[in-house]
Formats: C-alpha cells, sequence, structure tokens
C-alpha cells in the first residue's frame, strides 16, 4: 500500500522536485520548503512564477515577480544568477552545459555556464523555453508558432509556424520531436527533420502538464478527465494514431502527469487533489493519494523510482511513497 | 472539487493618452478606500506610487484559432492573472490600464473566454476615459476612441474645464450617442468618486442592469432638453440621490453627428417565446458578432415568472435568470445593441418576430 507523507504549507505550490533525494516544494510567494530531518525553508525570488528542474546540476531554476532567476540547490543553497529589472520573468528552462533561459515580456535571455549572457528578441511575447536534449539549441513558444535559436552559434533562428497562441513547449527526449501546448485545448507538434506538424487536439480543457515516458516513446498530457497518452515511437509520432486514455474519472479533471523514469507507467494528479498511477500496457490504475483540498500542480519521481513529491494549488504538498 | 475562490473583480481602465488614466490610477492606488489593488500596466510610466502590485504587461492580443475574426483575448492577462491568482491574499480586485490606441474588446473577452481566467476573475466594468477638449479630434483620426466609448459601461468625461459649457454639451451628446447605456461623468482632474467606477458589477447578470435603472426606458417621446445624459446620469455638479431625479432618455439612433460610426439599436417588445427568441439571438450574434460590440437586455419569457437578462461581447453571449418579475410589473422586452452597421430595420423586425402569440 502507497503511503503519503504529508507537508501541509499555506499557498500555490508552482513545483515540487527532488533535489539530491530530498523532496522540495517551491511556493508562488518564493519561498522553497524541503523535508530534510524536519521541515526547513529558504527564500528565492520575491514572488515565484516560473521554475524548471534541472536534472543534469541537480538544481532548481525559479523566476519570478521580481525581475530575478535564482538556482536552488540540495541543502537550501540559494544563488541569484540574473536579473532584468521590474518586469516579471515568465518563463525559465535549464539546458545542456550548465546554459540556462528564461524570458521577459518579448526577449528571452541565455545564460551560459560562464556568466555570459545573450539576448533573443521577438516581435510577441515568448510562452514558453524549453532546450533540446541535443546541442546547444532553445525553442520558444510565440504567438502563430515556434522560434528555435542556436545561442552558441551566430545565424538565423529557424521559425515554425501554426496558427495560434503556444503557450508551453517540450522538445522529445531524443530531441526529434517539439510540442507545443496551446490557449485553445489542444497539443501541437513538429517533427523536426521535416517540419511534418502533429494536430494532437479533442482535449476539454487547456493542457497545461506535458511529461515524456521511459526514452520518450510516450506523451502524456493533462487536459480531460483522464491522462492522454500520445505514441510517439514511431518515426512519424502519433499521427494517424488514437492516444491513450488512463486513469478516467467522471467528476475530476487531470492538472498533472509525470511519467515514471523508467517503466511505462505514469503519476497522474487531479483536479480535486487524488493522485492515481497507472500503467500503459493494461491501463490499470492505482490510487496513490485520495482527495486533498484542490488542484494537484507539480508531481516528480525520485531516482530510485519509489517516491513522488507533490505539490498542490492550495499548499497541501507531501511525498508518496509506492512501496512501504 | 477546485478550491472555492471568490472572483476577484476586474476593472479594464481605456482611454487615450492624456485622457487622465494616471491621475485615476494614483487615486485608485493612494486614497484611502479600505480595498487593495493589482495594477497591470502596458507601462510602470508615471505611476508615482511605488507598490509590489503593478504589474508591467506587454499588450498581446491572439486571435483564437478557431476562424473567427472576433475572437480575441490578451494573452498577457491570461498569464498575469494566472500569476496574480496563485497569491490571492495580496489584494482584493484587479485593475488592467490598456494604452492610448487599445481596443477593448480582447481585453473583455478574456474574461468570458478563458476558462482559467474565468474562474478566478469576473470582469466588473469598463471605464473609459474621455478628454473633453480632444474627443472630437480624437474621434477625426481614430476608429479606437470610438470603440472605447461604445464599449464602455461607465464614461468619465475629464478636462471639462478646458471647455466652454456649449462645447461641454456637444462632446457629451456625442458620447451619449455612440453609448446611450453607458454612465456618464462630468470630472476635472480625473475627480470622479472611486464608488462610481470601482465594484460597478456592470457584467454581472445579476446586478448589469440594475446598474441603469432607467436601462431603455421608453422612448416613444422626445424630450427637449438644454442636454443629453444618460440612464442615471450622475453629473458631479448634480447632487442628489442615483434614482432621485428625473431623467430622460436619448436613444439611439444611427448617430448624425459627424465623425461618429458607431450606431446604437434599442428594441423592445412584449413576451417572448423562447423556441423562437434563442435561435434569433444565437443567430444574431453568429452573424453580425464582428459588428456587435455590446448588447444588453432584459427579456420576458412566455410562461416564465422570471425576468431573464442577457449580455454579450462580439459573438459572446451570456445570459441567466435575474429575479421574479415584480407584482403588476410589465412584462416586457428590452434589448440594446451597440455596434457598426446595424441593420436597425432588420433587427426590429427580426425580434418582434420572436414575440410569443
Amino acid at each position: 500500500m502507497p503511503t503519503v507523507a504529508p507537508l501541509d504549507l499555506e499557498g500555490h505550490c508552482v513545483a515540487a522536485v527532488f533535489l539530491g533525494d530530498v523532496p522540495h516544494f517551491a511556493l508562488a510567494d518564493g519561498a522553497v520548503h524541503r523535508l530534510d530531518n524536519g521541515h526547513k525553508t529558504v527564500q528565492a525570488n520575491d514572488g515565484l512564477l516560473a521554475a524548471f528542474h534541472d536534472a543534469a546540476n541537480d538544481r532548481l531554476i525559479t523566476g519570478g515577480e521580481d525581475g530575478k532567476v535564482f538556482s536552488v540547490k540540495a541543502g537550501g543553497e540559494v544563488t541569484e544568477l540574473a536579473s532584468t529589472g521590474k518586469k516579471w520573468i515568465t518563463s525559465v528552462a535549464a539546458g545542456p552545459q550548465g546554459a540556462i533561459a528564461y524570458a521577459t515580456g518579448k526577449t528571452a535571455f541565455v545564460r551560459f555556464a560562464d556568466g555570459k549572457i545573450r539576448e533573443f528578441s521577438h516581435p510577441r511575447s515568448v510562452e514558453g523555453l524549453a532546450f533540446s536534449p541535443k546541442g546547444m539549441r532553445f525553442g520558444v513558444a510565440r504567438y502563430n508558432g515556434a522560434t528555435l535559436h542556436f545561442p552558441a552559434a551566430e545565424g538565423k533562428p529557424v521559425e515554425l509556424e501554426w496558427a495560434g497562441a503556444h503557450t508551453g513547449i517540450a522538445f522529445s527526449p531524443d530531441g526529434a520531436f517539439l510540442v507545443t501546448t496551446m490557449q485553445e485545448n489542444a497539443l501541437h507538434g513538429w517533427k523536426l527533420v521535416d517540419g511534418k506538424h502533429m494536430r494532437m487536439s479533442g482535449y476539454p480543457g487547456k493542457v497545461k502538464s506535458l511529461s515524456w515516458s521511459a526514452k520518450g516513446k510516450w506523451l502524456a498530457s493533462s487536459g480531460a478527465p483522464a491522462a492522454i497518452v500520445w505514441p510517439f515511437s514511431a518515426k512519424d509520432g502519433p499521427m494517424g494514431k488514437a492516444p491513450l486514455e488512463l486513469g478516467t474519472r467522471g467528476n475530476s479533471m487531470v492538472t498533472c502527469v509525470a511519467c515514471h523514469p523508467s517503466q511505462d507507467v505514469v503519476a497522474i494528479g487531479y483536479e480535486d487533489g487524488m493522485v492515481m498511477a497507472a500503467r500503459f500496457a493494461d491501463a490499470k490504475e492505482v490510487l496513490l493519494r485520495r482527495q486533498g483540498k484542490g488542484a494537484i500542480t507539480s508531481m516528480m519521481w525520485d531516482k530510485e523510482e519509489r517516491r513522488i513529491a507533490f505539490g498542490a494549488a492550495t499548499g497541501d504538498c507531501g511525498v508518496i511513497d509506492i512501496t512501504a | 472539487m477546485s478550491e472555492a475562490q471568490t472572483q476577484i473583480p476586474v476593472t479594464v481602465l481605456t482611454g487615450y493618452l492624456g485622457a487622465g488614466k494616471t491621475t485615476l490610477l494614483n487615486r485608485i492606488l493612494s486614497e484611502n478606500h479600505g480595498r487593495r489593488y493589482a495594477v497591470i500596466v502596458n507601462e510602470f510610466g508615471e505611476i508615482g506610487i511605488d507598490n509590489d502590485l503593478i504589474v508591467e504587461s506587454d499588450e498581446e492580443i491572439y486571435e483564437m484559432n478557431n476562424g473567427c475574426v472576433c475572437c480575441t483575448v490578451r494573452g498577457d492577462l491570461i498569464r498575469v492573472v494566472e500569476g496574480l491568482m496563485r497569491r490571492p491574499g495580496r489584494f482584493d480586485a484587479i485593475v488592467v490600464e490598456t494604452t492610448g490606441l487599445a481596443d477593448p474588446v480582447p481585453v473583455a473577452q478574456t474574461f468570458f473566454m478563458d476558462d482559467d481566467v474565468r474562474s478566478k476573475t469576473k470582469l466588473d466594468a469598463v471605464v473609459a476615459l474621455v478628454d473633453a477638449k480632444h474627443l472630437p479630434l480624437r474621434l477625426k483620426d481614430s476608429k479606437e476612441a470610438e470603440d472605447q466609448i461604445a464599449f464602455a459601461d461607465v464614461v468619465v468625461l475629464n478636462k471639462t474645464d478646458l471647455v466652454t459649457p456649449e462645447e461641454l454639451a456637444k462632446v457629451e451628446a456625442t458620447i451619449r450617442a455612440i453609448n446611450p447605456a453607458a454612465r456618464i461623468h462630468r470630472t476635472t482632474r480625473a475627480g470622479v468618486a472611486l464608488s462610481e467606477v470601482l465594484d460597478r458589477g456592470a457584467f454581472d447578470l445579476s446586478r448589469a442592469l440594475e446598474n441603469d435603472p432607467h436601462f431603455l426606458e421608453a422612448h416613444d417621446h422626445d424630450h427637449d432638453h438644454d442636454h443629453e445624459c444618460g440612464p442615471d446620469c450622475d453629473h458631479d455638479h448634480h447632487h442628489h440621490d442615483h434614482d432621485g431625479h428625473d431623467h430622460h432618455q436619448d436613444h439611439a439612433h444611427p448617430s448624425d453627428i459627424h465623425d461618429v460610426t458607431v450606431q446604437s439599436v434599442s428594441l423592445r417588445g412584449g413576451e417572448m417565446d423562447p423556441k423562437k427568441f434563442f435561435p434569433w439571438i444565437e443567430k444574431i450574434t453568429q452573424m453580425e458578432g464582428p459588428n456587435i460590440l455590446r448588447l444588453k437586455g432584459i427579456i420576458a419569457l412566455k410562461g416564465d415568472d422570471e425576468r431573464y437578462v442577457i449580455q454579450g461581447v462580439h459573438m459572446i453571449i451570456e445570459g441567466d435568470h435575474q429575479r421574479a418579475w415584480k407584482d403588476g410589473e410589465k412584462h416586457e422586452s428590452r434589448l440594446v445593441f451597440i455596434g457598426r452597421e446595424l441593420d436597425a430595420e432588420r433587427l426590429k423586425k427580426s425580434f418582434e418576430a420572436c414575440q410569443a402569440a
């Protein structure tokens, strides 16, 4: 039976992550709580808006209302990486070789490990940021498509066009596909080698959470009363194939998904705070957490594939141990 | 299900550069009214107040990918509102200041079309600041100035000390011709009582039309008067309680005032057949949506003992039962469209055809 170690906090949890093997919970007020032989807290931003787990460097990158970008490491080490002024930092991402990206308004910035910063202006707002897993390349979700930059080299960016407002962005783990979340209830994808389009629509709600399964074979998504899981193992991705619908419930929407690090299993968080795990092969479900106070906003598996840190919009966070 | 959050009211402030938006904003932020405001501005500019809750945001108009050209939202507002609402304890209400040239429609539609924004906030009112001296010029050189007035629930007619009484009367008549349903407040230095611009509930179906007790009153007769004023006008030179004085109405013919392209069409009828009325209003808003800036109405439905209120922005319409008809209250239907290129005669005929037999 799974057990839940709750951590009841005040406020909206933006990111629940493991740094080292310590669960950390970053709240919208900028405080980062951790369960490290007791409940401890450090302050990062004055108002947290965006957070990205930088797995390669075992740190959380945060951006906020104070126009600053911080790195938070296990043990509560907080370092300011950048400051842009009074405007909100609305998106952050981490990439290869210690590089990070952050955005404010229409400008995206890349900060390399040596502290050098490059600026990328766009005609419209930068809505989302993601690094490609391979090479020094990052993508910007924007109105009517996405833009790919090569920050370590000169030259023109690659523009990928698709009408509509693209709000979030993610590369597949092998770098072959780029997927955006949209203002409308849909995902859009591009096969990068030939620019082929992939429309993934039919969601009753906006998609706000995406998670790639082990080796990028599947892409799980929120935005429906089930986790919608698209097959990406074929060379054209999910085109012409129906997605899996896992953990279907009649009375609550899925708000967060987190795929298991090695198996074809997804942790599914719902609007009412429930968490389930579902297996792709047979759609078998296991209840991991009963209803809470509000929507699950963030989840992450630990390296041992034993625990899931989860955060909620209502502050009732915690850690699920699936083996206990 | 999800947290039972109260919806935070949002006031949208429009108006040309120099009309007095910043003055009004500074008052909202500094006066002692017991409420805390988060303010979303296009540029920090001249707001003289240091406040963590002033958020600068680049106006981003996003056309929805559904083939409808008038389905536009402000993408930046979706993001900013989402961010603000993650820490809701900090403020009681939100004010959105738009740029001088802004089209108010995408701002308003954001609060209807985006589910997240809609679940957490509600549009309270659109307030247009108008510079009494420069309005005639503005109307000549831009469509936006007219749109802002046409779309407003409240018009603050500012800088009245810079014009003669005759000029002022003319400007006010022009505003009234563009928008017969708005309240107009004459001011200098944006000196309107804040209670007249904040917490108006103009988009709240249960309150919307209660704010305008004279909403679409009988206008079979035309008064002669020295200046036209609107439903429940409240000039600051009159000191009276709101409902206390005799109002005259002058409605809604395509304006003969030069440079005005917005018109309003006021319709009235008896009890409506719901089987005819709802398909009709759906069809009208689908077909004429791009031309309709606002619509508001109180509908008497046959066999229904409650008033049905309806409002719309372009193609978006919403309606609900408001309250029971009072004893002796005449069951009649009233509807006003504010827009462009509206075929008043056709609207009138087709509206009347929806009446119950």
